[in-house]
């Protein structure tokens, strides 16, 4: 703890003009007794900064509160040791910037922050990184043309690498191909690179271990050291990685499903991955009869962008059909090819071999649906083409139909896996409810078919792979972070993450490589990983106090915690990334961080001085998340924009890390009213920690019960979505809550 | 948030250049991995062409929550050297061993800088908001925008009347120098990254849409500005021509793009971008007829929902069919646009208060130094690794934000491969 911070308070920036700052100073000295107390004009100067540093040096105090600009702002200037505690009050752009000057609603509010700031020091503990013995061998999951590039570029870069391939050789899909989308100016030619010069690579390289056959039994552990059980061709094996690269690829779509393409009619109907393979493999000729191919119809998003099948593109269809009409043409220069499509979809370069493809003149391309196809009389297949806007039919008679079927992740949907084995355990459970045995029935119905698919075999408690993400690819939520995953030092790349093409694929496992290297190298620093990267802080438990009510086991996005038989949790650290969600759903606060706590927080509560109800003064305290909410109030300021002065603010890490307690402590400390500003929530949610802001919300809702068992409004709390571009609107969400709570009158429980 | 070192490679510094999304995507991967990075933007601050979105798609959240995230990876790192209003004039020596002259103009505004605003308010001239796309004016003493990073103003020399000191008479800090001039320095580094990013191309020069002499034709990079809070119209989205809210809208898909005379290539991202600019119009205006015409509409992968979401809106018509011309109405400044509707098979002409060009994406390759392959486009062509210069981003290829990441993401490992391998060669 820092017994005794010293609080350095700066009037520039018309804090002085706007804040009596002698008579602040004075809630520092004799409130708080600090041990040094100074005001400069302009604390982030090299002179003011020296006062800080001085103090420091002497060991006059033990933690520095700075009561001067955002701390977003002039963090070069105010960098310290970081085992320094350091906190900053935000007095500038949250008061002086955004209130009446030397009014005495102002001053009551600066006072407010800095006793806030000062109480945060004293009960902040200086932060040690934690360290342990961190494996910097990575694992590769998959060894397709993702897998072998990811290894590739890992022990490139000095690391070693263990690449598992569930096959009995190397390659994956891309080594059973004829020829590559073009990669190069000018994009119109087909490439023959395949795999094999990189299988060579791999395969000599002296820091990649390769295991065919192979596949993973367990993986316990966490970040820096999973360990990790392999059965191979050899026998079991067990090996330490730091992190894991998931680069399990994808499958193509059953197309037995698209029977009404016509597949299984005919043998001369084939998939774009059966056409490929015929190709590859000599002469292209008709399957019934082994003649060549006069004619070709391809039948584009077979079971792609169809919400019967697979609702979403899969990408490289289009590219595919392409090359395989070039392929029929280069057999047979007379062959006619029809493509039907909903619309081509070659962005960028690949524009130019669409376009080449265009300038052939027995290239047929055509937008529109196909409704039937038919075995015609003449032993060639009959298709039927909707056009789409005009409802005309035409038919086309053809030797070959090749259905461009979509991709498939080739992954397993941890959450999913769990959720059927914890309904399982429900209907075994000789008390469980009929309700319970009902959801527990529809769960496993519906989630059944999950089992048996596990690739990771993680020993977590929330499940043993990757959780999916939309349509069963485990991917970021996150337009800005791709590499963004939900278990910590687990990075999925190429077509298992999404729909995508070889070139493509191999970009992403470049990327996701270096997102493992970055894991070990930031866990072994005792870091966190984005998105609080950098971070030494990291959660206790007191688990003599733990009642085992599994709440932050489930509620953790990462899967940081596992239980033990009675459900008690278990950290693994490095799995951590610091939001505070589990400190949040804790009933018992017993989860702390150093330097964020409950008790932390309480006690800023506790420090606001609450005027008597006859003031008719009321407050309102509002938490935020640090990384949008406050930052567009910190531009409210910045714009001197002003709203009500019975707000105080305090940030969270993540609105998931709110704690009912201090809604409780709050009210019972007569503050009138809680607002909670947080990241939008739903299908496009904002919050980087997953569901911050809507676990908050769900918190809520059980407060406002217990408000109206205390007669108090629930109104009184509100939690309110903003995103950080909504500056313009946060002052006046502000003042239309603190204008509903002076309508309500002040909170009956004021002065007891 | 405390700062943190991770092992030290032992080797030099990462040089990128550009600090847009793909730059500083790269500088922050390389750090957080433990490379030096020495990171180099030309405008004074970072961010590049996404801090001047108003929304991603598909999800329609701000470009400044991750932005603010990566800001705050960059000021807790001390890995990172950030120059902005610079250029890197040339590169030489061999991977692992690069020299590298980089020019930082002066900014005229120091460290000091409180963000007070001063400056600005005693500044007697305006300038064009380049921000804005010249679309607003801001003081010759300005900050860029209101989440820009590095948090300093800057003064604009050019728009300057001659002998005036009024900002740096202000200036309480002691933080406005007018007599900076500008700073040469060589640094030895290890691998070069260009992230120079990309410009929507020059609308004026598709001759047939009426760009540059119709007020109400935009682009679609200005509506990114009209839609946003901190843009001209304060994000409602007025004409040019009258400042009046526009009851029809049409979009030109491909404005240049996929077009032998123009960009040959597709610019992979208008689809998307025009498909969230409906969602734009549509906050705004709940009844406004709009209309896009396009060749192909490419939303590829799980960008297909939000095709199927925003297409579902009653009051928007998807036109299959090249526009061949735009004329004005000299009265009312609506434009009558003529297209073939391939579908319907015949001419189409439609009046619209309000018209759209999807333009493309050119890369910006033009200040990169000497060393750099490009393609026949000027794309950077892609480097194997050997070279100890790579690319990352819209430079590469046209593509969307998370594939620049992505990429960004790639070329930070390449780098981090060379640093290392300099580490051991010394």
């Amino acid at each position: 703890m820092a017994k005794s911070p010293g609080v350095y308070i700066c009037s520039g920036c018309s804090i002085g003009e706007s804040i009596d700052v002698p008579k602040l100073a004075k809630v520092a000295e004799s409130e708080f007794k600090v041990p040094r107390c100074q005001v400069h004009p302009v604390l982030c100067n090299p002179e003011g900064v020296e006062l800080i540093r001085k103090d420091l040096a002497d060991g006059a105090i033990d933690g520095v509160v700075i009561a001067a600009c955002s701390p977003r702002v002039k963090t070069d200037a105010f960098a310290f040791d970081p085992t320094v505690v350091l906190d900053r009050v935000n007095l500038r752009e949250h008061v002086a910037w955004c209130q009446k000057p030397n009014d005495e609603d102002t001053q009551m509010m600066a006072e407010d922050y800095l006793r806030m700031g000062i109480v945060k020091a004293q009960k902040s503990e200086p932060l040690e990184p934690m360290h342990d013995e961190i494996s910097r061998k990575i694992l590769v999951v998959g060894g397709g043309v993702t897998g072998l590039t990811a290894a590739l570029e890992g022990a490139n870069a000095g690391y070693e690498v263990v690449l598992v391939e569930k096959d009995s050789r190397l390659g994956g899909f891309v080594s059973t191909l004829k020829k590559r989308f073009p990669t190069a100016p000018p994009y119109t030619e087909l490439t023959v690179d395949g795999v094999a010069a990189q299988i060579e690579s791999v395969s000599y390289h002296p820091k990649i271990e390769v295991l065919t056959s192979a596949k993973i039994l367990k993986t316990s552990g966490q970040p820096g050291m999973f360990d990790v059980t392999i059965a191979t061709g050899a026998g079991e094996m067990k090996t330490r990685v730091g992190s894991i690269v998931l680069a399990t690829g994808w499958k193509p779509y059953d197309a037995t499903k698209l029977g009404h393409l016509g597949y299984g009619l005919s043998p001369d109907v084939v998939t774009n991955v059966e056409f490929e393979r015929m190709a590859a493999g000599g002469p292209i000729a008709r399957p019934s009869d082994g003649k060549a191919v006069e004619s070709v119809l391809f039948v584009q998003c077979a079971g792609s962008r169809d919400k019967d099948h697979l609702p979403y593109c899969s990408s490289v269809c289009c590219m595919a059909s392409l090359k395989h009409a070039a392929y029929v043409h280069e057999q047979n220069p007379d062959a006619a090819v029809y493509i039907v499509y909903k619309d081509i979809r070659t962005p960028g370069q690949y524009e130019r071999f669409y376009r080449a493809a265009q300038d052939h003149p027995l290239n047929f391309l055509t937008k529109g649906e196909v409704v039937g196809v038919e075995k015609a009389d003449s032993g060639a297949l009959a298709v039927t083409v909707k056009d789409t806007l005009l409802d005309e039919r035409i038919r086309i008679e053809v030797g070959l139909v090749v259905l461009a079927t979509g991709m498939v992740p080739n992954a397993a949907d941890g959450v999913a896996i769990r959720a059927v084995k914890d309904a399982r355990a429900t209907l075994a459970r000789a008390d469980a409810t009929e309700p319970q045995k009902v959801d527990a029935r529809n769960k496993i119905e519906t989630l059944a078919h999950h089992e048996g698919t596990e690739i990771l075999q993680l020993t977590y408690r929330q499940g043993p792979d990757l959780p999916a993400f939309r349509y069963g690819f485990p991917d970021s939520h996150f337009v800005c972070f791709p590499y963004e995953t939900r278990r910590t030092g687990i990075y999925a790349a190429g077509a298992v993450r999404s729909p995508m093409d070889a070139a493509r694929a191999q970009e992403d496992a470049a990327g996701a490589m270096l997102k493992a290297i970055q894991s070990v190298e930031l866990e072994a620093a005792g870091a966190a990983v984005h998105p609080r990267a950098g971070d030494l802080s990291f959660p206790s438990f007191f688990l003599q106090r733990c009642t085992q009510c599994k709440r932050c086991t489930e509620e953790c996005p990462f899967g940081t915690l596992d239980e033990d038989v009675k459900g008690t949790p278990q950290l693994n650290a490095f799995r951590c990334r610091r939001c505070g969600v589990c400190m949040g759903a804790c009933p018992e606060r017993i989860i702390s961080f150093k330097n964020y706590s409950v008790e932390i927080i309480a006690s800023m509560i506790k420090a606001i001085e609450v005027p008597e109800e006859e003031d008719e003064k009321p407050r309102v305290l509002v938490f935020m998340c640090e990384n949008d909410a406050y930052p567009a109030l910190d531009v409210a300021g910045l714009n001197r924009v002003q709203y009500d002065p019975s707000v105080r603010v305090i940030p969270l890490r993540c609105l998931g890390s709110l704690n009912i307690v201090w809604i409780a402590d709050a009210l019972s400390g007569g503050i009138d009213g809680v607002m909670l500003v947080g990241c939008k929530y739903g299908d496009d949610y904002q919050c980087h920690y997953m569901q911050g802001s809507e676990l908050a919300n769900r918190r809520l809702e059980n407060v406002k019960e217990t408000l109206q068992r205390l007669q108090l409004e629930s109104e009184r709390i509100q939690l309110t979505q903003l995103a950080i571009n909504e500056y313009d609107r946060l002052p006046g969400l502000i003042n239309g809550f603190v204008e509903r709570i002076r309508e309500l009158g002040p909170n009956p429980y004021k002065g007891f | 948030m405390t700062q943190t070192q991770v092992r030290d490679t032992g080797g030099r510094p990462v040089l990128v250049i550009g600090g847009g999304i793909a730059g500083v995507t790269t500088a922050v991967e390389a750090a957080e991995a433990g490379c030096d990075v020495i990171l180099v933007e030309k405008l004074p601050y970072l961010g590049g062409r996404v801090a001047r979105l108003f929304r991603y798609f598909p999800k329609l959240c701000p470009p400044g929550c991750g932005l603010e995230i990566n800001f705050r990876r960059i000021k807790i790192n001390p890995r990172i050297t950030v120059l902005t209003q610079a250029t890197v004039d040339d590169i030489s020596g061999s991977p692992g061993d690069f020299q590298a002259t980089i020019t930082v103009a002066p900014r005229f505004v120091t460290d000091a800088c409180t963000l007070c605003d001063k400056c600005a308010e005693v500044c007697p001239v305006e300038r064009p908001d380049d921000f804005n796309l010249d679309m607003d004016r801001t003081r010759a003493a300005y900050l860029p925008h209101r989440l820009a990073y590095p948090p300093l103003y800057v003064i604009d020399r050019v728009a300057c009347p001659s002998g005036c000191t009024a900002c740096r008479d202000a200036c309480a800090y002691g933080a406005i120098d007018l007599t900076q001039q500008p700073a040469r320095r060589t640094v030895k580094v290890a691998a070069v990254v260009a992230a120079t990013g990309w410009a929507p191309y020059d609308a004026t020069k598709i001759d047939n849409l009426g760009f540059g002499r119709y007020p109400n034709v935009v682009t679609n990079v200005m509506l990114e500005r009209l839609a946003a809070p901190d843009g001209p119209t304060r994000g409602r989205i007025l004409r040019p021509s009258d400042g009046q809210p526009p009851a029809s809208i049409a979009f030109v898909q491909c404005a240049g793009s996929r077009d032998e005379n123009h960009l040959p290539y597709c610019s992979a991202v208008c689809c998307a971008a025009s498909l969230k600019h409906v969602t734009y119009l549509r906050d705004v205006y709940p009844e406004a007829r709009i209309t896009i015409f396009y060749i192909d509409l490419r939303t590829p992968g799980r960008l297909e929902d939000f095709l199927q979401k925003v297409t579902a809106d009653e009051r928007l018509t998807l036109i299959k069919g090249k526009v061949a011309g735009v004329e004005e109405d000299p009265a009312t400044h609506d434009l009558m646009v003529t297209a073939e509707d391939v579908m319907g098979g015949r001419k189409i002409t439609q009046t619209v208060n309000l018209l759209v060009l999807a333009t493309g994406i050119v890369p910006q390759t033009d200040g990169l130094p000497a060393g750099f392959a490009l393609d026949e486009y000027r794309f950077v062509a892609h480097s194997n690794g050997g070279t100890g210069m790579f690319a990352a981003g819209c430079v590469t290829r046209p593509e969307e934000v998370s594939a620049t990441v992505q990429d960004a993401t790639g070329a930070a490992l390449k780098a981090l491969q060379a640093v290392v391998r300099s580490a051991h060669h010394g």
